[in-house]
């Protein structure tokens, strides 16, 4: 007779051991390396697909090149896993040289414990070369502590034909038009809206748009600040993004739905499954990415603005989003901040903005936006009235997250808008 | 589970001693020598970090620097009004129940039908065998891409018998995601349940089976009362595991359902969201501090009471008494 036993048994101590085995040498090789003596450069960015992980990488090549004894580690990571993983490194006091930052209440938390450097000072050499807002996301009471790498907004992102085809001759302006947009698609058999549900951050770009028409920027700063979402405007954006849930927009199965995922968000736009999305400025190059075939929906692809809600105290003009930008960490050596310079040249800037299709925060770049679509981003946006940091990042990381929760909640129809504000007041007022 | 022992590294040499105080105290330099890495391990990777843990767990704590902002038991008091940690508890404790319920009789099942005489035995058991092996996160990177809902293998199988989207709501509905996430954790682990079981099946004397059957034994008689309580021990282990396993469980619902809206969340996965995506520390340590004593009162009554035969040798009484 066999006996698997002996068989079995040895096999999985060999795996035990040798997994644990790994585990500790594990964690040895990641030592914090001798950053601030000597001239490694520790560098996280969220560019882990091409094109920009190999032009960035091509970047700190020249830099090394022109700085004798700088030596980069370059660390590309997915955007929720970059997350996560700085905020673990930034809590053992060990945060990389160079890393990439939405600003915000997030960037206020690392400067309150210092592991950031204030860099006003070096900034200043450079600011005059961006354009006037770029750098307010990263300043906190007064000091600065990232240089701004792009910028954008946020906004429906739409299929032309499949508008078409549901009789839609041109977007819609206010709510109710909106809303009247969604019923003619799902009547043309069209799935009006692709959306990640799992990832919650594009769930609460619908919330915090309503929040801004109807309430308006000023009270969304000031309820930041008083630790109070419950005032009655709140719960009627609550209300209003209800009439959408009502209707059932969304792709079937959106709650277990990533957003840049082989059947996500961007894959469903991409692949003309879905007639619209809300989402940044990135979207046109994520739908490609993610699309059969690399293809993306080229000029059938459109931008319109989040529409007004009647009787709301917000303008249709006031823009919700953010940018990319790199703040510098405690223990940088001061090439750091010098290469944050020279990612800031306008011929660097170029590229950014040429191969990653975003909108440079660097003047002189402004020339190599060429996709019609972005350009409309960047006019919408130098004629904006107000501006809205992401609300998951301006607030604190609590606040932040429990706004993306508790959308999360009312777009799975299982919160209502009163449950909505109570939930993130509660977090606001326990920090 | 298993493969969270930490190796112990290598004896560090033995400083030189003298022959005489060396003779006089062989026995404890011995225990000494050979302990203390171990020891020295066991403390700095097991023993600070809970101390650390417990003491962060009585502190408002956003995990820069030092706590400082001391709340006493506040942390804990929090945990009993969470609606997602007492959530948290009951999903644990469904997943035991299916576990229980319909996992470990399958592989119980499984098990004593590969002990049949049957074609291509050895097949079956790797086969069975195989899923264990995957890590956690290949398994629901896999089972993402099945479950997908629109270009998923899942929906595509249920399309096919008819069932229409039934499927597209496997990881989507709050009310289904435990089931699809019971399904995949039952795929990945009841292979290693199966394979305990038949090695304790194959510890069980023949001749036993062959008394039984000149009794005239029917095979379910026999499977009742000779092979089941002779299974006894290896059923309490694997049960044992399959439960320390279920309330540490964290990698498969990061990676597979990540929700929808906090509904699949554990323990572990709560205190991971609290811990390092709202710099909730103090809070956090307070809930992995919940599954550290939940854990250990469990492992220590489960030993005590229901283990406590095993160590006794309760086969060889068994055996005696037939």
């Amino acid at each position: 007779m066999t006996n698997p036993i002996r068989f079995s048994r040895r096999s999985v101590l060999g795996l035990a051991a040798a997994a644990s085995a790994g585990a500790v040498l594990g964690g040895c090789g990641d030592d914090g390396g001798e950053s601030g003596s000597g001239k490694k450069i520790r560098w996280w960015h969220i560019a882990n697909t091409d094109p920009m992980l190999s032009k960035w990488a091509e970047m700190a090549k020249q830099f090394e090149a022109a700085h004798p004894g700088v030596k980069f580690e370059i660390t590309p990571l997915e955007n929720e896993a970059f997350k996560t993983k700085l905020t673990t490194v930034i809590q053992a006091g060990d945060p990389p040289d160079i890393f990439h930052t939405w600003g915000g209440g997030v960037l206020a938390q690392q400067a309150d414990a210092g592991m950031v450097k204030d860099i006003t000072a070096e900034v200043g050499g450079w600011r005059d070369t961006l354009i006037p807002t770029a750098l307010d996301a990263y300043t906190i009471e007064g000091k600065t502590y990232a240089s701004a790498v792009d910028t954008g907004m946020v906004g429906f992102w739409y299929n032309k034909q499949l508008f078409e085809r549901a009789g839609l001759s041109k977007p819609p302006a206010t709510w109710a038009d909106y809303l009247e947009a969604v019923r003619k698609l799902k009547a043309a058999n069209i799935t009006p809206i692709a959306l990640a549900g799992k990832e919650k951050w594009p769930g609460h770009y619908y919330w915090a748009y309503l929040a801004m028409r109807v309430a308006g920027l000023d009270a969304l700063r000031q309820a930041a600040v008083d630790k109070d979402f419950t005032k009655p405007d709140f719960v009627a954006a609550g209300a209003r993004l209800s009439e959408l849930v009502a209707l059932q927009p969304f792709q079937t199965g959106f709650l277990a739905a990533g957003y840049s995922t082989a059947d996500g968000q961007a894959a469903t736009m991409g692949n003309g499954k879905a007639a619209m999305e809300l989402m940044g400025q990135w979207a046109p190059v994520v739908q490609r990415d993610n699309s059969a075939g690399k293809k993306g929906l080229g000029d059938k692809l459109g931008f319109f603005t989040f529409p007004a809600v009647d009787g709301g105290k917000g303008q249709i003009t006031d823009a919700f989003g953010g940018g990319g930008g790199f703040a510098v960490g405690k223990d940088a050596p001061p090439e750091a901040v010098e290469f944050l310079k020279f990612i800031a040249q306008p011929d660097n800037a170029r590229i950014e903005a040429k191969t990653a299709g975003v909108l440079p925060v660097v003047k002189a770049a402004s020339d190599a936006v060429t996709d019609p679509n972005l350009k409309m981003v960047a006019e919408t946006l130098s004629r904006s009235t107000g501006f809205q940091l992401y609300l998951d990042q301006a607030y604190a990381p609590a606040v932040g997250q429990q706004v993306n929760d508790s959308v999360a909640e009312l777009l799975a129809g299982k919160a209502s808008p009163e449950k909505l504000v109570e939930a993130v007041t509660t977090a606001a007022k326990q920090g | 589970m298993l493969t969270d022992e930490r190796r112990p590294a290598p004896a560090q040499p033995e400083p030189p001693v003298e022959a005489g105080a060396r003779r006089r105290r062989r026995p404890w330099s011995t225990v000494v020598v050979f302990l203390s890495p171990a020891l020295v391990l066991f403390a700095l990777l097991v023993l600070t970090p809970i101390a650390i843990a417990a003491y962060g767990s009585f502190f408002e704590w956003n995990g820069f620097g030092v706590p400082t902002a001391f709340v006493g038991l506040e942390n804990f008091h929090r945990l009993l009004v969470d609606e997602i940690f007492v959530g948290d508890l009951r999903r644990a404790l469904l997943l035991v129940v299916l576990s229980l319920c319909i996992q470990l009789p399958v592989s119980l099942a499984l098990a004593m039908l590969l002990n049949q005489p049957l074609r291509g035995r050895r097949v079956y058991r790797m086969l069975f065998f195989a899923p264990y092996v995957l890590s956690e996160v290949v398994t629901a990177v896999l089972f993402t891409m099945i479950f997908s809902p629109n270009q998923g293998l899942a929906n595509h199988i249920t399309r096919l018998i008819g069932l229409g989207d039934l499927g597209a709501t496997w990881l989507a509905e709050p009310d289904t995601v435990m089931y699809s996430l019971f399904l995949v954790i039952s795929w990945k682990y009841f292979g290693f349940h199966t394979i305990l079981y038949l090695a304790g099946r194959q510890g069980i004397p023949q001749e036993l089976h062959d008394a039984a059957a000149i009794d005239g034994a029917g095979p379910w008689q026999a499977f009742r009362n000779i092979t089941l309580p002779l299974l006894g021990p290896t059923i309490r282990i694997s049960v044992f595991l399959s439960i320390l396993g279920t309330i540490q469980l964290f990698d498969m619902i990061w990676v597979l359902t990540g929700g929808p809206i906090r509904s699949s969340e554990t323990l572990a996965v709560t205190m991971f969201q609290e811990g390092f995506k709202r710099s909730h520390v103090g809070y956090a340590s307070a809930i992995s501090m919940a599954i550290f004593l939940i854990s250990l009162t469990f492992g220590l009554l489960y030993q005590r009471f229901v283990l406590r035969r095993d160590l006794e040798g309760a086969i060889t009484t068994i055996g005696d008494r037939r």
